[in-house]
């Protein structure tokens, strides 16, 4: 049932990880005690939950009956603990049954695949379409009421959730490198299925053990509840049944089977969460150990008092002193430790670096936009004066589209698979700069041709899965300039895609600006595409800003070390690549 | 679409005529007890021998089989053992009663689910907390349990609601729908943070995804965002999930109909269950069946509408 259940760890270790467990504990702690007292049922002091006199009829709880007594005088705790027996044992049944048969099928199923998998997959489907108890009705139409039978046949009906995630478990690890070497080595199946996939599925045998348990519970206590049971014997279904017949006078009959059911299956379901939650630790990396203090958060909301320097006149952009971090408490780690630069109306800067420099998350925060639990720490970031760093979302997304724009680094992730690229460009446009439907359409699709989109009514119409990776991010770069924005950030526009593509998706850009004259933050590790478009270039190394300049001085005498080795890795890269331009231009 | 609906019409048609034989398989083992189970302990071997002929048990399995579903395609599932009544005019008659709760509470799983799941999602904090809690209960209570402490509470004690009995929808709406209340209530609670779950974590990925990064920055509003890119994204594994689920739902719906005297196919099966009314349990379980495969081809469709790569892929 669990997705997560699939993946496949070792269960070594588990143990002390579920020990650590508060809740896992405790409910492991209540199952092993209801299943002890439910075994011990014959030999504990216990009144005869059959014999009971009508005179000692429904009595409230007392020394000699601790929860009372039921319509004819027998003992309520004493049914309840020898009907746990009957219920734990059908839910055993079930999920015994459930296991022997889907455990084999599913790691066959999922080992060899072929004719197995198909046919025990269909049978799946068939099983899962089937209410269960409708079936558990008809069998006992005919073989008259027995709740072994029904548990057996219910686990039967069950299979499937094992066959399921065994199936998945074994597939994945199927994949592996380490079961293909085994294969290659020549060791035979029966002991790759035993040292690697019998290892990998035992835990999600036991989680989904649990969770079927639970299933099993409230479903024979659905049967015993309808009659279809052995009437002769307690069980918590037949008490919850004689107790509501009585729901007028003696409400509280149905509360302790309630309860009864209610506890074990909370237990259980904890139980199987907590197991669930020890693998999937085991999956993630150590959590991060507090090394950095962190800084101080007075400043966090506030714009720094004092810029370090005032921003130059004909600034459109003005970073100062940002520093950005991550985790639940800000700054626990931080990627950006205080960077200030200025973009002026109409000039293009590159942001150089290797990835992890902290170039993109720089990006984001101008955006707005950095992913889950970054956020900016202290600093400034002015546009066109404007302090944006305490803006509240809702004046950003009204800045968004018509002050700052953004075009991303991978085409095909960026664009919404739900919606037409059509609607994706018109949306913004009607709602933004307020155009007629009809206007927003003619608008877009003359931006795809801006583009160099061939056959825009095409594209307007298509699905964003539809396109390739250069025409997805024409796309969107039109959908990044559509409403006109004075500053387009640009986060590696043009690393994910081919270099054929590359040098046109460039040339779009450097024209649109040049039509324009917006502003643009060109974010890159390419000092190729920094020659290519750029009038000024900033180094970021380890989330600081070591050199800024303009682009001849840069390219032709760095002064930092950083950027004169970034220089000299790129120069073997860049003379291929510009090689390659070479025979390209030459060839078309 | 038509193709995509076409191929799961007959693969729903396949489910039914292949679980119309299994069901036939399941009473097997169990054929000669049937004549004994209807007389009663008494009667003799003579007389059930005679009960047997009568009620066409004595037919070889295929003949039986071959004779059943050609009534049925026609729309006839014989006689009911014990009147003169069709099986087929008996699940008419009990029919709306099922269909009211289960349309009732699917409609309602979905809007509650989708609406949960999604704020979980945007807002975590305490109201996703609150999910993880209810979550467990809800995996730990069977529905029906949840339905006897609605029944006792708001039907017993408080009276605010009819305890048992159904009121067609066109003989008053307003005792209809007060005659669902409760059972409608409590296979919803009993399913619906399950479905919200779903939702819940698909809107997770669909929060962190890309696409939504470059949808924000175009500065469209918040509302507008999760109304369009996170609803469309996040339904097709919360609808899947809806599907799923309407199976257990209506298999909760019998013990509910039973526990609030509700009319419906779920005290039918019950009734002929528990006296070996052949003809009308297998007619039950087909019903159920066909209702599974036409929710389970409704709630493909809807995928198919929300998610284009479903609809052009088919």
């Amino acid at each position: 049932m669990s997705a997560t259940a699939n993946v496949p760890v070792p269960t070594t270790g588990i143990t002390r990880r579920l020990l650590g467990n508060g809740l896992g504990v405790a409910s492991a702690i209540v199952i092993l005690l209801v299943i002890l007292i439910a075994a011990l049922a014959p030999v504990l002091p216990l009144p005869s939950p059959d014999a009971g006199e009508l005179a000692d009829a429904m009595q409230g709880p007392s020394p000699a009956h601790w929860l009372g007594t039921d319509t004819t005088g027998r003992d309520i705790l004493s049914r309840l603990i020898w009907g746990a027996r009957v219920n734990l044992l059908g839910a055993a049944l079930a999920v015994v049954v459930a296991l022997v048969l889907g455990v084999p099928v599913g790691i066959i199923a999922g080992y060899y695949r072929g004719w197995v998998d198909s046919v025990s997959g269909w049978v799946n489907d068939l099983i899962m379409a089937l209410p269960g108890i409708i079936v558990l009705l008809a069998v006992s139409a005919v073989v008259g009421p027995s709740v072994w039978l029904a548990m057996a046949i219910f686990g039967v009906m069950l299979a499937p959730a094992y066959f399921r995630i065994v199936r998945a478990s074994v597939l994945a690890v199927r994949g592996e490198l380490y079961v293909d070497a085994a294969v290659v080595a020549g060791l035979p199946d029966s002991r790759i299925l035993f040292r690697h996939v019998l290892s990998v599925v035992r835990a999600p045998i036991l989680i989904q053990g649990a969770r079927l348990a639970v299933i099993a519970i409230a479903i024979q206590a659905g049967l015993e509840f309808l009659g279809i049971g052995d009437v002769t014997v307690p069980s918590w279904g037949g008490m919850l049944n004689e107790g509501f017949r009585r729901v007028y006078d003696a409400p509280l009959l149905i509360l302790w089977p309630s309860l009864a059911i209610g506890i074990v299956s909370v237990a259980l379901v904890l139980f199987a969460n907590a197991l669930r939650d020890a693998l999937e630790d085991r999956t993630q990396p150590l959590r991060r150990t507090r090394r950095h203090p962190a800084p101080a958060t007075a400043t966090a909301s506030a714009p720094s008092a004092a810029p370090a320097t005032e921003a130059p006149s004909g600034s459109l952009l003005s970073v100062r002193d940002l520093h950005v971090g991550y985790g639940y408490r800000s700054g626990e780690v931080e990627v950006v430790h205080g960077i200030s630069f200025d973009i002026r109306a109409g000039e293009v800067l590159g942001l150089v670096g290797e990835s992890g420099s902290g170039k993109s998350q720089t990006a984001l925060s101008i955006l707005g936009l950095l992913p889950f639990g970054g956020e900016i720490t202290s600093g400034s970031i002015r546009l066109d004066g404007r302090e944006l760093t305490t803006l509240g979302e809702r004046r950003y997304a009204a800045l968004r589209g018509t002050d700052i724009a953004y075009v991303p680094q991978e085409p095909m992730s960026n664009l919404d698979p739900t919606f037409t690229v059509g609607s994706q460009l018109v949306v913004p446009l009607r709602r933004k700069l307020g155009l007629s439907a009809r206007e927003a359409r003619a608008r877009a699709l003359e931006l795809l041709e801006r583009v160099g989109i061939g056959d825009p009514e095409k594209v307007f119409a298509s699905y964003p899965f539809q396109l390739s990776g250069g025409m997805a991010q024409r796309v969107l770069i039109a959908g990044a300039v559509s409403c006109g924005p004075r500053l387009l950030i640009a986060d590696e526009p043009t690393t994910a895609l081919d270099v054929t593509v590359q040098a046109e998706v460039l040339e779009i850009l450097r024209t649109l600006q040049r039509e324009s004259g917006m502003s643009v933050l060109m974010v890159t590790h390419n000092f190729g595409v920094v020659a290519d478009i750029c009038d000024r270039v900033a180094v970021m190394s380890q989330g600081e800003l070591v050199e800024e300049g303009d682009v001849r001085t840069v390219l032709r005498s760095p002064q930092h070390p950083y950027t004169i080795s970034l220089l000299e890795a790129m120069l073997d890269e860049s003379r291929t690549r510009d090689d390659l331009d070479a025979t390209e231009k030459a060839g078309v | 679409m038509g193709a995509l609906l076409l191929k799961r019409a007959i693969s729903g048609l396949t489910l039914v005529i292949a679980i119309s034989f299994l069901a036939q398989l399941l009473i097997l083992p169990g054929i000669d007890n049937i004549a004994r189970n209807v007389l009663g302990e008494l009667a003799s071997e003579e007389q059930v021998a005679q009960k047997a002929t009568e009620l066409g048990l004595d037919r070889p399995f295929f003949v039986r089989y071959a004779d059943w579903i050609w009534g049925a395609v026609q729309g006839d599932f014989g006689t009911s053992f014990y009147s003169t009544q069709s099986v087929t005019a008996a699940i008419a008659s009990r029919l709306p009663v099922t269909l009211s709760l289960v349309i009732l509470v699917t409609v309602l799983t979905a809007l509650i689910a989708f609406a949960l799941g999604i704020t979980a999602a945007v807002n975590r904090g305490w109201i996703d907390r609150l999910l993880q809690v209810l979550v467990t209960v809800a995996d730990a209570l069977p529905a029906f349990v949840i339905a006897l402490f609605l029944a006792t509470v708001f039907a017993v004690q408080l009276h605010w609601f009819p305890a048992t009995g159904y009121v067609p929808l066109t003989e008053s709406p307003l005792g209809w729908l007060a005659s669902l209340v409760l059972p409608v209530a409590a296979m919803t609670i009993s399913g619906v943070v399950g479905v919200a779950q779903h939702v819940r974590s698909s809107a997770i990925t669909v929060l962190r995804s890309d696409y939504l990064r470059t949808r924000r920055s175009r500065g469209l509003p918040t509302r507008y965002i999760l109304a369009t890119t996170v609803l469309r994204n996040s339904a097709t594994p919360g609808l899947a999930a809806l599907a799923v689920q309407v199976v257990g739902l209506l298999g909760a719906s019998v013990v509910i109909e039973m526990v609030f005297a509700l009319p419906g196919l779920g005290s039918l099966a019950v009734q002929a269950a528990l006296r070996s009314d052949i003809p009308v349990i297998l007619g039950v379980l087909m019903t159920y069946v066909v209702i599974v495969v036409v929710v389970n081809l409704l709630v493909d469709l809807l995928i198919a509408w929300v998610n284009p790569k479903v609809r052009l892929r088919a």
